[in-house]
């Protein structure tokens, strides 16, 4: 096994979003053989032209439910990782969207309460513990923390370097 | 322990007798299909950082289907770079330009029953329609499927939808898949969607396949059909002998499902999804009378031989409206062969469609056909995502081969029975 995880909290600007927010608005297939960089800006476009000019590092992105849904385009979560964000919670997630984001090391939580977050909200997220504190609003959430396998992933800093530990003997199963 | 197919696969790719819904474990894949889109050109880069290859050259299936044809340097290297992959690591099973993956493996019967597959593209779950569970993962995560051969899931719920009852002539599996959208939503993460009851068993398991392959749009992990006689005919009519436990692998008969939707096949009508979500459909003449620029034949799901002959069946001896256009994009060259055989390509013509070359196309707006700004399309693919298929605010509407065959001949969104007397 891998030692014990050591996971820092994030702490950023809450950007918010709807219910089925999909990954072809996050990297829409139009620019899918540009520069990732130039993807990035491009993420969010057709919901909020605002969110990728604007956004900055270790900000929050904050959704309703079904955050991510569609293809399996890791584009999607590349985006994401490339401007920064520091973790993203949304009240449930598309499968294949939620493991891409933890598989680039960001934490990425179920957050039932989601819709109590106002954009602007400045939030502190602790994944390991499963712990979302609304400074500006004074109010703290407990949700499931990563389980112990995705913990692993995403303390690495992804799959990537998750593997490169693996493939040196550094970590187990 | 009861288990549903889903979990009896799961437990044999895991070495375990049996699973339960929640348990995290780690399955060994039996095949993985790479495409040009989400494969060698992501994965590859990432192999020589990590200086490994892939774990069995054998279990992997390469298909370039995203990008063909080539129309600028950018595609044209692509399709380079996922030849020379083929190459590289001595992948036999590799088809360049021959059709989108999914249906490529259908064509060659690579699925078998109980088998654990992996695809690098979300509507790999189409392979279900082989009693097997074949689920789409991102590119990152098929670097660690070619790596290791292995991939952790969490073991799924499986929710059961039977439809009982004939469906009326112009109704088919597409229209199930629109109803289903609407009826289950797109939230269904965790759930595997097990497709059963005499509707189904007396489908092709092309249509099985348009069940499976919109699995994805319920936001499903996978879809699955158990395996019946039509499953074993199928394989050996492209070839293949099906395993010796073939029909084995099938739900016990009082497994736990987390859910059971019954619905009626007989009651159901052509179905249509407007802008911008599959989940957004109803009774296609809630939508009848809308104009549209452009109707589109294509995708893994909507271009298959079956698709090509109920498109045929509605232009026969009619042509394309004046101010209106139909692209067709035939899923494989098979299709394009067999169709081009038995007349079903000459009836498409002579009525005025536009002949686009095997391959995703306009699908994912990665080839020829997409939509400008404000342009109204009614397509037979999967998805109506904003700007899915080009402009942000381009209206796709979706819908069946006959759906969509239909809105061509009359210029707008009309029902397809009125065209099948
Ligand atoms: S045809 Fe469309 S849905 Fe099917 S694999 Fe290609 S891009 Fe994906």
């Amino acid at each position: 096994m891998s030692g014990p995880a050591s996971l820092q909290s994030v702490t950023g600007t809450a950007w918010v979003f709807g219910d089925d927010i999909n990954t072809d608005v996050m990297a829409p297939g139009l620019y899918f053989k540009s520069p990732l960089a130039e993807l990035a800006q491009h993420c969010l476009e057709a919901v909020d032209p605002g969110f990728a000019p604007n956004v900055q590092a270790g900000d929050v992105v904050v959704a309703g439910d079904n955050f991510g849904i569609g293809s399996a385009r890791e584009q999607a979560a590349m985006a994401f990782q490339h401007l920064g964000v520091g973790a993203i919670l949304a009240r449930s997630f598309g499968r294949i969207f939620y493991r891409n984001a933890l598989n680039f090391g960001i934490p990425t939580l179920a957050f039932p309460q989601a819709g109590e977050i106002r954009a602007g909200d400045e939030l502190c997220v602790d994944p390991a513990a499963g712990r979302i504190d609304n400074v500006s609003a004074g109010r703290t959430y407990e949700v499931s923390g990563l389980p112990p396998h995705l913990l692993r992933i995403v303390s690495a800093g992804g799959l990537m370097p998750y593997l490169k530990q693996r493939l040196a003997g550094e970590a187990g199963q | 322990m009861k288990q549903t197919l889903t979990q009896k696969i799961l437990a044999r790719a895991s070495g375990q007798s049996a699973v339960t819904p929640g348990e995290i474990v780690t399955g060994q894949v039996d095949l993985c299909l790479l495409l040009d889109s989400g494969g060698p050109r992501r994965i590859w880069p990432r192999l020589k950082e990590l200086g490994v290859g892939v774990w069995d050259p054998d279990k992997i299936v390469l298909a370039s289907d995203h990008f063909t044809p080539a129309v600028d340097a950018e595609s044209a290297a692509i399709l380079k770079l996922t030849r020379d992959f083929a190459r590289e690591f001595g992948i036999r099973r590799f088809f360049d330009m021959q059709g989108i993956g999914h249906v490529v493996l259908a064509e060659q019967g690579f699925l078998q029953p109980g088998m654990f597959a992996c695809g690098g593209d979300s509507h790999s779950c189409m392979g279900g329609a082989f009693g097997c569970l074949m689920m789409g993962f991102g590119a990152i995560e098929m670097t660690g499927v070619a790596v290791t051969g292995e991939i952790w899931i969490q073991v799924p719920d499986t929710v059961r939808v039977n439809w009982t009852g004939e469906f009326s002539d112009g109704v088919v599996a597409k229209d199930v898949m629109l109803k289903l959208c609407r009826e289950l939503g797109s939230n269904n993460a965790s759930r595997v969607i097990e497709y059963g009851g005499e509707t189904v068993q007396a489908m092709s398991i092309a249509e099985r396949g348009v069940l499976c392959n919109m699995a994805a749009e319920l936001g499903a992990e996978t879809g699955v059909v158990e395996t019946d006689q039509a499953t074993l005919d199928h394989l050996r009519a492209v070839g293949e002998m099906p395993a010796p436990d073939a029909l084995d692998w099938r739900s016990d008969a009082d497994a736990a499902y987390a859910a059971v939707h019954d619905f009626d096949a007989t009651a159901l009508e052509p179905q249509v999804a407007a802008p911008h979500s599959p989940a957004n459909s109803g009774p296609v003449h809630d939508h009848a009378g809308i104009a549209i620029d452009q109707a589109y034949i294509g995708a893994c799901v909507g271009a298959k031989l079956e698709d090509l002959r109920m498109v045929a069946r509605v232009l026969d001896g009619r042509s394309v409206a004046a101010g209106t256009r139909l692209l067709v994009a035939p899923a494989s060259q098979q299709v394009i062969r067999a169709a081009s055989a038995d007349g079903t390509l000459q009836k498409i013509a002579a009525a005025g469609a536009y002949m686009l070359p095997t391959g995703c196309g306009a699908c994912a707006a990665l080839g020829a056909g997409i939509l400008a700004e404000d342009e109204v399309c009614i397509s037979s693919t999967n998805r109506n995502f904003k700007g899915r298929m080009g402009a942000n605010s381009a209206q796709v509407y979706l819908g069946s081969p006959y759906s969509v065959a239909a809105a061509a001949v009359a210029g707008r969104i009309t029902d397809p029975r009125e065209y099948l007397q």
